[in-house]
């Protein structure tokens, strides 16, 4: 059986290596962006001098000769299912018996003025990565456009190069459709320490031509004209899903799947930022645009794919970020308006970089979820927790076997109870010690 | 902010300069008085005096031609004085000849042999030294080693001013920390190993300085090609603009390879710089400076300052905190102070936190301990300082060393105490980027440094063998050879001209990744038996390959992190570097016993549960992917 993947990001690859554990089947992996898998989510260490791209591969190169994992360099144009053969850019045909679509996302344009001049990228690709790296060359300011996790990223790289930015962010306070609102004003104070020009409640309204088909300037929705020499568009991304248009593959924001990630032609799957779930768990979105589900997901597939149906099941939600300097976990629900049942015990660090989150149901006392600024804690400690609805004034006092922040750190979790313990009137006292002995014990209970 | 940055590195440049032209800024003269001072002996001072009749009072306006001048000198002295003696190596009379020597006089009291004559070639060089340099030594030592200091402290500094965080910005960029090929590093290897190698048979500098700009000029030959054909010299950032050759990394890469080829084996061209340290050495020790002095004086200078570079670089990260403080102390206290004092007790050189066989040296020094010529005994233990040193000795080798790596991991030695990789800590964590993380590498790393741990059991068994039997022959090979032969290829090769010459070219750690025979053996350890390991948190990396990158010991993190499977690997020497630049707090350093047998079974990325798949028919342990 041949199984061909469009797309060598996160999802694709983890579907090839999990068919070739499961099976001898052929398997042919296309992209048209790069010869070998590499890491998105490395794109901006690439351009800030931390890593060469060398670095972002996470096989070396003779890995894919070795486990018997074709790759082939091209752009797919069009699916023809009736024949299961699909097409390329430069006429070639390619047959296959099972496709697999991991084709990702693309960046978001919506409509305005002049989004198509030069000197205007999105930050998706390496493709987008090269030209930040040709307009970066005497610089001497930019605007980004849109405040989500990957206008941040690209507000680093420019800061990195000691090029002035403005952050144009449509919210009234960074990312605040995620984010609870102190933590939010955290990363917005925190953007404003660098030396970014963050402006906060600013649309985009037109990017100006500076007469040669470049761009030379901005207009916001408060009528101010920023000069630039690079807009940044990072106000989102959509499935890349546009050479499936004609096809009768079904397809709503996103490639629609089932719970086994089949769509609605027989032995064509998706995965990846490019599919939509059918049926989403309750509290998750039809497409999550990341990384894990991507992988999660790409796994999956492969067991479908062999002929073994395995229904995706994301797990509980999980997702981290990195702001500047802060690091941000999220476990379980963490809504940006505070469900009316829920409640929340908030710790601050006085330097206004760190803080932990317990977010848990009023009526029933059960954990919901953790939201972490500048503190790592253990995923696997705060899962089981939200798996078996714990109790959160167990949480609260066990709350040091999640603590995953290096040794010799000072812990935290204390102060948390002690909030809690003034909310409540009550006199709890911490009852375990960080370390991993007593997580592998709780895991392990 | 930037302005006193770059006066720092304006002074660090002006006091560098000081600091190479001061070997020049020497004349020298052979006195009487410099004589006898310096060659105590009378029958050597006689005889140097009858062979240097031409040279007394003579000037010379460098020490190159001093040395050019007095080298045949005390070569030829050693000649007279063992012709005198009777010994006769044509007809194989190798030793003295009793009734020829005077009266009570032993043998070696009255002969020279080979390391007298390069003891004498350095204090005569040193000594005989006069005009700008040596008459104003104090001036220069301020200018040279003090405003180096200065300048490194001033460029450092103003770095408290940013929002502390991991900055590794534009490392790649770079010409001093990008790195060179693979192909450009190893023959500059081979070039290193051929040129040393050249200059201590031939016992020539120059020779071996003019391979090692063949070398470099092989180098900038593939360079200019490679650009011409509009490949990335660097190999680096394919995508990006490739910015050149880095030449800052190669040149001080040079720098020190020459600076340890001299340090070893021509000490006599570097005497104006012992002569800067002597006030300094004469109120540790009582002794004047010679080259260790130099060395030591130098590498803990440059680790303090380096070391309060790493405080500033992670002054939010406690764990490097707290480590990088150690093994600064560590040096400064165990390394550099105590053993200065107990030259000044009359006791025994030890550095107490050296264990063998990274010391390979200790079990042939019992003599030292006990003073020339004493057996060694078990008699006699309590009295003796250097009879406690060498119970000391075995104990941190046997006890200490095993027991500590079983609860901490190597890491309470490599990252925490020792002075190798306190020194790849400090000065060599810009470079920590540029070891080989390839499988490739990994393979020859596994094949060398178990070699040299054989070499090194072999060598001290031959030389324990020795003491016991008296006899040096084993099977065919000569224990007093084969510890020489360690001392130069291992001892100053490996661990010196390469270990650390090589920072800029090959990583920081080459020699404790590739070569220390310690970090083998506690490796073993810490792979099979031993609470430490790297944890892993679930789900949570993206393979961003951060932590792989600033592995200095070229451990492929990522590879376990993806995996979410814990890393145990017999290399990793504890620095926490991973962890502190996971951009996902993915990694932590811990110790437990609680699962110390399958510390890395588990695979917690794996998100379909065999559980969830019915039908049995599968495995994920069919293929190895
Ligand atoms: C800068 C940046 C930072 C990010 N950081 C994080 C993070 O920290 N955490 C996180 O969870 N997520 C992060 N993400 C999101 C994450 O990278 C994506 O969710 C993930 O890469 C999606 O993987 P994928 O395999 O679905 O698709 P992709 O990685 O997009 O791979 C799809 C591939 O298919 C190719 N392709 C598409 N169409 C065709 C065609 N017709 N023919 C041939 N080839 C085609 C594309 O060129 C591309 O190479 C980040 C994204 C970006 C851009
Ligand atoms: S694995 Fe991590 S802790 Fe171990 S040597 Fe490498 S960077 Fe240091
Ligand atoms: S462990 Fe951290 S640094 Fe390493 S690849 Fe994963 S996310 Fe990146």
């Amino acid at each position: 059986m041949h199984i061909a993947i469009i797309g060598n990001g996160i999802s694709g690859i983890t579907a090839a290596r999990y068919i070739r554990k499961l099976s001898e089947h052929k398997i042919t992996v296309i992209s048209s962006e790069s010869d070998h898998f590499f890491s998105r989510t490395a794109l901006m260490y690439i351009y800030m001098g931390h890593m060469r791209f060398e670095d972002t591969k996470p096989y070396e190169d003779w890995f894919w000769e070795k486990n018997r994992i074709n790759l082939k360099k091209g752009f797919v144009k069009k699916v023809n299912h009736q024949d299961n053969e699909i097409l390329f850019t430069k006429g070639e045909k390619m047959k296959y018996d099972k496709l697999i679509l991991a084709t990702g996302s693309a960046s978001n344009k919506f409509g305005w003025p002049g989004q198509d001049l030069e000197a205007v990228h999105g930050m998706y690709s390496l493709q987008d990565l090269e030209a930040m790296e040709k307009y970066s060359e005497g610089l001497k300011c930019a605007v980004i456009v849109g405040g989500g996790l990957i206008g941040i990223e690209m507000a680093e790289m420019f800061h990195s190069r000691n090029i002035p930015v403005t952050f144009l962010v449509r919210e009234t306070d960074f990312w605040n459709g995620v984010l609870p609102i102190e933590e939010s004003k955290m990363v917005g104070r925190h953007i404003s320490e660098n030396h970014i020009d963050l402006q906060l409640a600013t649309e985009l309204k037109e990017i100006v031509d500076d007469g040669n088909g470049k761009a030379c300037a901005v207009i916001t929705s408060k009528g101010e004209r920023i000069e630039c020499g690079f807009v940044g568009l990072t106000a989102g991304v959509h499935p890349n899903i546009d050479f499936l248009k004609d096809s009768e593959i079904e397809i709503q924001r996103g490639i629609v799947v089932n719970d086994f990630l089949e769509t609605n032609i027989p032995n064509i799957y998706a995965i990846g930022d490019c599919a939509q779930m059918q049926n989403p768990k309750p509290g998750r979105r039809p497409v999550e645009a990341i990384w894990y589900t991507g992988r999660m997901m790409g796994e999956t597939v492969a067991y479908n794919v062999c002929g073994k149906k395995v229904a995706y099941d994301p797990g509980i939600w999980f997702n981290s970020a990195k702001f500047f300097e802060i690091e941000y976990q999220v476990y379980g629900t963490v809504l940006a308006k505070m469900a009316d049942n829920h409640e929340a015990v908030y710790w601050e660090h006085a330097d206004g970089r760190k803080s932990i989150r317990v977010i848990f149901d009023k009526n029933t006392e059960e954990i919901v979820g953790f939201n972490l600024m500048g503190v790592r804690f253990r995923h696997e400690v705060c899962e089981k927790w939200l798996k078996e609805k714990t109790i959160v004034e167990v949480v609260l006092q066990d709350l040091a076997i999640a603590n995953f922040d290096p040794e010799f750190y000072k812990s935290h979790e204390h102060e948390v109870l002690n909030i809690y313990n003034q909310k409540s009137g009550k006199n709890l006292t911490p009852k375990k010690k960080r370390g991993w002995t007593q997580a592998f014990n709780f895991l392990n209970s | 902010m930037k302005l006193i940055k770059n006066i720092g590195l304006t002074l660090f440049i002006l006091a560098l300069t000081i600091f190479v032209a001061s070997l020049t800024l020497s004349n020298h003269t052979l006195t009487e008085d410099v004589l006898s001072k310096n060659v105590p002996n009378q029958y050597h001072q006689e005889m140097i005096k009858q062979q240097a009749e031409d040279l007394m009072g003579k000037e010379f306006g460098s020490n190159v031609a001093f040395i050019n001048a007095i080298k045949p000198v005390l070569n030829n002295s050693l000649e007279a004085l063992d012709k005198a003696s009777g010994v006769d190596r044509a007809n194989g009379i190798w030793n003295a000849i009793p009734e020829k020597l005077p009266e009570g006089v032993s043998e070696n009291d009255y002969r020279m042999f080979p390391n007298t004559v390069d003891d004498y070639l350095f204090s005569l060089t040193k000594y005989s030294a006069n005009g700008l340099l040596p008459g104003n030594s104090n001036w220069f030592f301020l200018l040279s080693f003090i405003l180096a200091a200065l300048g490194g402290l001033m460029y450092l500094l103003p770095d408290l001013n940013l929002i502390p965080g991991i900055k590794n910005n534009q490392i790649y960029d770079s010409p001093a920390t990008r790195g060179i090929t693979f192909q450009a590093r190893m023959i500059f290897l081979g070039m290193t190993i051929l040129a040393s190698v050249i200059m201590i048979v031939f016992k020539y500098l120059l020779i071996g300085i003019l391979t090692i700009v063949a070398g470099l000029f092989i180098i900038y030959k593939i360079q200019k090609t490679n650009k011409e054909n509009k490949v990335s010299f660097a190999k680096t950032r394919k995508v990006t603009a490739t910015k050149g050759l880095g030449w800052i990394g190669i040149s001080f890469g040079i720098f020190l390879v020459l600076f340890y080829i001299s340090l070893y084996f021509f000490p006599e061209y570097i005497t104006n710089w012992t002569l800067m340290l002597d006030p300094v050495s004469e109120s540790l020790s009582g002794n004047s400076a010679g080259r260790w002095f130099l060395y030591g004086f130098l590498y803990t200078m440059v680790m303090f300052v380096m070391g309060i570079r790493m405080l500033i670089k992670y002054r939010h990260n406690n764990y490097q905190l707290v480590r990088t403080g150690s093994v600064m102390f560590f040096q400064t206290a165990f390394a550099f102070l105590i053993p200065e004092f107990l030259l000044r007790l009359n006791q025994p050189y030890m550095d107490f936190k050296n264990a063998w066989p990274l010391d390979y040296d200790f079990f042939f020094e019992i003599d030292k301990m006990y003073g020339q010529g004493t057996e060694f005994a078990i008699a006699g233990w309590a009295t003796s300082v250097g009879t406690m040193m060498f119970i000391w000795g075995i104990v941190l080798t046997l006890v200490v060393v095993p027991f500590f790596t079983y609860y901490f991991g190597k890491r309470w030695y490599c990252s925490w105490v020792c002075g190798c990789g306190g020194l790849a800590e400090t000065l060599g964590d810009p470079y920590r980027q540029l070891s080989d993380k390839s499988l490739t590498a990994w393979k020859y790393e596994r094949y060398i440094i178990h070699g040299v741990l054989v070499f090194a059991i072999v060598m001290t068994g031959m030389v324990i063998y020795t003491y016991q039997t008296g006899s040096s022959n084993i099977l065919f090979f000569d224990s007093y050879n084969v510890r020489s032969w360690y001392g130069f290829f291992i001892g100053s090769m490996f661990s010196g001209i390469v270990g650390t010459g090589f920072y800029p070219l090959m990583g920081n750690r080459v020699w404790c990744r590739f070569g220390c025979p310690l970090a083998a053996l506690m490796g073993l350890v810490q792979r099979f038996q031993s609470r430490f390991r790297i944890t892993t948190n679930g789900g949570q990396c993206i393979s961003c390959g951060n932590c792989s990158t600033y592995c200095e010991m070229g451990i492929d993190v990522r590879a376990y992190a993806q995996r979410g499977q814990n890393v145990v690997r017999a290399s990793c020497v504890g620095c926490g570097i991973c962890a502190a630049v996971c951009p996902r707090g993915v990694l932590r350093l811990e110790n437990g016993t609680i699962d110390i047998d399958n510390r890395v079974t588990e695979l917690k990325t794996v998100h379909v549960k065999s559980i969830s798949v019915t039908n049995g028919e599968f495995s994920l342990e069919g293929n190895e992917v």
